[in-house]
């Protein structure tokens, strides 16, 4: 699994790239939650269009960076969803706290 | 005539094998001509049980983790087996959200999923002797045929 950041004005933009299971889910959430607190940001979008893998372990890592970005008063959103993502997305019910928007500006423009 | 085959494998408990027993799982349910929506389903499916046995059946502790697979015409049986520390209240663990390890930032839904993405799932558990979960998946693809 490989992440790229992004940061567009106060919004970090992770682009994963590969698999998120068990076994990277503890390095995954250290190095977003690192790089939300060293580059300040308040808002965060997962662009998931590359992630090739995701199981329940990703729910967790999805869930505790919310947790964080809420404690900062910020949104989260997910762009470029699959629908196989799609699927784990809406069984954990993560869209009832998570934006789902089509790509990057458009989720810009409602943070 | 009815077409069967079987396959077994096993590895040690280490997280790195999670994704190795899904590629495994999945080259050969492969033969079924299963749709990619199946392949997924299956995939993640075996992950959850795979991951389930290495944290929660062997915590610390290194053990065998076994995968068995077993076809009969378009039905895929998959067992997953630990020797680890098995499962207190299989009730509540099937429960949606229920974790023993929140600290883990585990998210509860690894049985859910399993339920959701397979046809068939049955756990069986003796506390300090192992866990075996037995999951089916009807493939669709050949049912046309």
């Amino acid at each position: 699994m490989q992440l790229q950041y992004e940061v567009v004005d106060n919004t970090l933009i992770v682009k994963f790239d590969g698999e998120l299971d068990h076994h990277v889910a503890k390095d995954i959430r250290t190095e977003i939650d690192e790089t939300i607190d060293r580059q300040r940001v308040k808002n965060l979008i997962f662009d998931l269009n590359n992630m090739s893998f995701m199981d329940s372990s990703g729910i967790g890592v999805i869930i505790g960076r919310y947790k964080h970005i809420n404690k900062l008063g910020g949104k989260v959103s997910v762009i470029h969803t699959t629908a196989k993502i799609d699927k784990i997305f809406t069984l954990a019910g993560l869209y009832n706290i998570i934006d789902k928007h089509k790509n990057k500006n458009e989720a810009l423009n409602c943070m | 005539m009815k077409y069967k085959n079987y396959m077994k494998i096993e590895f040690d408990s280490r997280s790195q094998n999670e994704a190795f027993a899904r590629v495994v799982v999945a080259a050969f349910a492969s033969q079924l001509d299963p749709t990619i929506e199946e392949i997924a389903d299956v995939k993640t499916a075996v992950s959850e049980a795979v991951t389930n046995a290495i944290i929660h059946g062997y915590e610390d502790s290194m053990g065998l983790v076994t995968v068995i697979c077993k076809i009969n015409d378009n039905k895929l049986e998959i067992i997953v087996e630990d020797s680890g520390q098995g499962i207190d209240d299989i009730k509540q663990a099937r429960e949606p959200l229920f974790t023993s390890k929140p600290e883990l930032e585990r998210s509860g839904m690894g049985f859910t999923v399993m339920e959701t993405f397979m046809d068939e799932i049955e756990v069986y558990s003796e506390p300090k002797k192992g866990t075996t979960i037995k999951m089916v998946k009807k493939f669709k693809s050949l049912n046309a045929e």
